[in-house]
Order: C-alpha cells, then structure tokens, then sequence
C-alpha cells in the first residue's frame, strides 16, 4: 500500500484555512512526507475532471473548507465525498457556516439589489445582474446557482469529522493529521479540538471572578483592557466561557475577546443561543432601563453570537414570509 | 387574514409559582384559551433561549414564559437571569424576521390563577393577530424536504 491519499478542497470561503495548511511551517514537510496530495486548487494545478477520473472511494481523506452558497460548491462537495473514504469539514465555514453564514440574516434579493444597484461602487446605473444563463454570440454562458441561503457542509454531504476555527490552528491540524495517520480518531462525527471550554485554557482565567458580573458591556473598541485581568471581567465580551477550547486563547493573549470561532461545547445545539444566554445572565441589574443600557454595548446580538454558526442554529436564516 | 388561525403556544412555566397558578385556574374551573402547551420548568431560569429557539423550529408561534415575581424566587435569583436572557433575546429575534412579541416573560405567582388565565388569553390573542410564525411557502418546503 503507497501513502494515504489526501485531497483539500475550498467552497466558500476566505482561503484563510488554505493559509492555515501553510501555517503549518515546516510540520508541512513531515505531512508530505507521509501522504500524497492527490488534489488542491490553491496551490496544485489538478482540475475537477482529475478528481472525477479516481475511482470512488480512492481519496483517504479529503479536507474541505467553506461554507456551500453557490451550486457549484455543493456539486463538488458531493464528487468529493463521492471520492473519499473520510471527508473532514475543516473550519469555522465548514463546519457551521462561519462568516459568510452571516448572509443567512439577509434575503438573497437584498443581497443581490445592494451588490449589483445600490453599492456606492455600482457607477454606471444600469443595474445589470449577473444570470445564471447568458446567450452570446459563441454560445451560452453558464454560472452556478447562487443559493437561497448559506449551509454548513454537513446540510449536504455526510461529514466524518470536524475540525474547527476561524482558521483553525496548526496545531490543531497537525494533531488531527497525525491522528490519521495513526488510525487514533475518535468516533465518528466527533470535533477533533478540545473538549473544554475555552477558559480553561486561558491565562486569564485565574482572574476571573467566582461570581462574575458587570454593569455594562463595552465593544471593543471603546475600552483598552487591562491586560491581566480577565476581558469578560471587564465587561468586554468575552466568548470563552461557551466556546471549545483547543486554540489555546490566541486571542486573548492578542487583547482580543474570543467571538466563539472554535463553535459549542458538545452538549450545546445552538451556539448563539447558549452565547446569549451566558452573556445576558451576567448583566448585574433587574431594572428594565439599565437592562437596555447595558446592551446598548450590543447593537447587533444576531451578528456577535451567530458569527460563525448562523446556518447550523436553530433559526438557521431570516424567516422566510412570502 | 388570519381567519381561523389557531396560534400554537409553547409555555415554560416555573414549577413553584406559574404552574401552580395554572393548577389553580383549572381547579377554579376557569376558562381560558386552549392554545398553550405547557412544560414545567424548576424555574423560569432553567428555561435556555435554545429552548425558545427549538420551539420556534420545530412549530410554536409564541413563546410564553411565567416565572415567580421579583424578589419570589425559589433558587433567589433564576427569574432575574430569565428576565436579562428573555429581554436579549427580544432584542435580537427581529434580526431574524422574528417579531419580539412572539416572546413573553410574566411573573404569576402561585395564588394568581385569574392573571394567568388572562394573560393567557391575551397572549393567545396578540400572537393570532401576529399571524402564524412560517408562512405557508416554508411549511410546503419543509413537507417536501
């Protein structure tokens, strides 16, 4: 047998999870060493039609990053899965939809109106939409379907495993990668990061209170933290105390809050809701009017707790009322 | 419009105040609105916002949650924390297309089966003028799918 075939592929998404693969910094050398890239738009020139002449099943895992927004995506999600033996979501996109989930809080007309007429850019006033099917003269132009809303991967393929984060660490890659490679994974379904929240992990958390409460929340940009005292102490909303572990609070150390790209903890359905509920419940007043002082420090709730999960939430998207 | 409508109503009550206001309406043989389902909760702060959100999922049109007046708490504070969770969470449905109204926090205390079958009924009341959370087209689909 000849080393494990490997495949990545990106659907929507930044490239940020390609760049986490390079993070990899010389641990990349012991990856090649022991696998075959078989497959990796972003820096090997195989084309789709390579994937679709491999015999099903012959790829040994298969990393896809990105959400699924255009047909497109999904068409090759399912030749990947089609192709591998273990398909592996790789990162926040993929795993729960990420940032471009955000987009599942707006309709797609409205997306489409502001792109293509009202954006300041769009100066020359004609407004022409790009179709699915154009008519040329050398014949008809085709573009994938831009879909109704924004999914996870596992909305359409069946995923092995998840590996979470915005992107996700390299050290955390590597974990999983050697985890292959050894025939050590968990089962099926599981997330390979931590299985703690993230304050557990932090330096800060010694600091943090037994009975944790303030009286406003601040945004981060209207504060300079203290550098060694817990953030959510300071009333900067900090999304450690829901959010897996496994990066070991790089942010936190940077002065920056977590904003939860790791995803829930293994008995959460709903990341934003559980988010919601931690941050409300440690808001030090019960008079109505403070109450909505305090959030004022919060003027988008949707986008700060479903950053990187809207389209695996309960909710899923906008409700729909036509 | 909404003729005919009969909203669906989830209510998550506190097992040491509201449910036993609803006890005591239906041993008082009132009458009041059919349309909420009760659950029984230890306390309105057990009630999670994942619980609102998966009953808004899985069908609900309203949400109701009783809890004990301030100060009543049976574990001390768990109605204050439903309070703070349930006013962000109405901050943050309509981001959703959601409307607040569809989330109702009310402290009923054990001896108040007459408020509970009016809030009740006006709850029922407000969320049939509201109108049925999914519309028709995203009901079909989820037939479909």
């Amino acid at each position: 047998m000849g080393k494990p075939k490997v495949a990545f592929y990106w659907c929507a998404s930044c490239g940020g999870c390609e760049e986490a693969i390079v993070d990899l910094a010389e641990g990349i050398l012991k990856v090649v060493e022991a696998v075959d890239i078989v497959f990796w738009p972003v820096a090997l020139d195989f084309k789709r039609s390579d994937v679709e002449a491999m015999p099903d099943a012959s790829i040994d895992v298969s990393f896809v990053n990105g959400a699924i927004r255009l047909s497109e995506q999904e068409t090759m999600a399912k030749l990947m899965r089609r192709k591998s033996k273990m398909v592996i979501a790789y990162g926040a996109c993929a795993y729960q939809g990420g940032i471009p989930g955000l987009a599942n809080l707006t309709e797609k007309e409205a997306i489409l109106d502001y792109v293509y007429r009202q954006a300041p850019s769009n100066s020359d006033g004609a407004a022409n939409r790009p179709q699915q099917h154009t008519r040329v003269q050398e014949g008809e132009l085709e573009l994938p379907e831009f879909y109704d809303m924004v999914k996870a991967l596992d909305d359409v393929i069946d995923v092995d495993y998840y590996i979470p984060g915005c992107p996700p660490t390299p050290k955390i890659t590597l974990r999983a990668i050697e985890a292959i490679l050894q025939g050590q994974l968990p089962e099926k379904g599981a997330v390979l990061a931590g299985d703690r929240a993230l304050c557990y992990e932090c330096d800060l958390n010694s600091t943090k209170p037994e009975k944790l409460l303030v009286s406003q929340l601040k945004r981060v940009h209207q504060v300079i933290p203290e550098r060694d005292k817990c953030l959510l102490a300071q009333g900067i909303m900090c999304l450690g105390p829901v959010t897996r572990g496994g990066c070991e609070a790089l942010c936190v150390h940077g002065g920056m809050p977590c904003t939860g790209c790791f995803g829930p903890l293994e008995r959460v359905r709903d990341y934003g809701a559980k988010a919601l509920s931690a941050v409300a419940s440690i808001v030090d007043t019960t008079d109505e009017k403070a109450l909505a002082k305090a959030f004022e420090g919060l003027p988008d709730p949707a986008g700060t707790f479903y950053r990187y999960s809207a389209p695996a939430s309960y909710l899923e998207r906008k409700r729909q009322t036509v | 419009m909404n003729n005919g409508f009969k909203p669906s109503i989830v209510g998550f009550f506190c097992n040491w105040c509201t449910y036993l206001a609803a006890d005591l309406a239906g041993t008082s043989r009132m009458k009041y609105a059919p349309n909420v389902r009760v659950v029984r909760t230890m306390c309105s702060g057990r009630v999670d916002p994942q619980l609102v959100l998966w009953a808004f999922r899985n069908g609900a049109d309203g949400v109701l949650v009783g809890g004990c007046h301030p100060g009543d708490c049976h574990y001390q504070e768990g109605n204050y924390k439903a309070m703070r969770r349930t006013n962000l969470l109405r901050k943050m449905l309509p981001q959703f297309g959601i409307e607040p109204e569809r989330v109702r926090l009310e402290w009923i205390s054990a001896s108040e089966g007459e408020r509970l079958r009016d809030v009740m009924n006006e709850f029922t009341e407000q969320i049939r003028r509201l109108g049925p959370l999914r519309s028709a087209a995203t009901k079909k689909e989820e037939a479909a799918a």
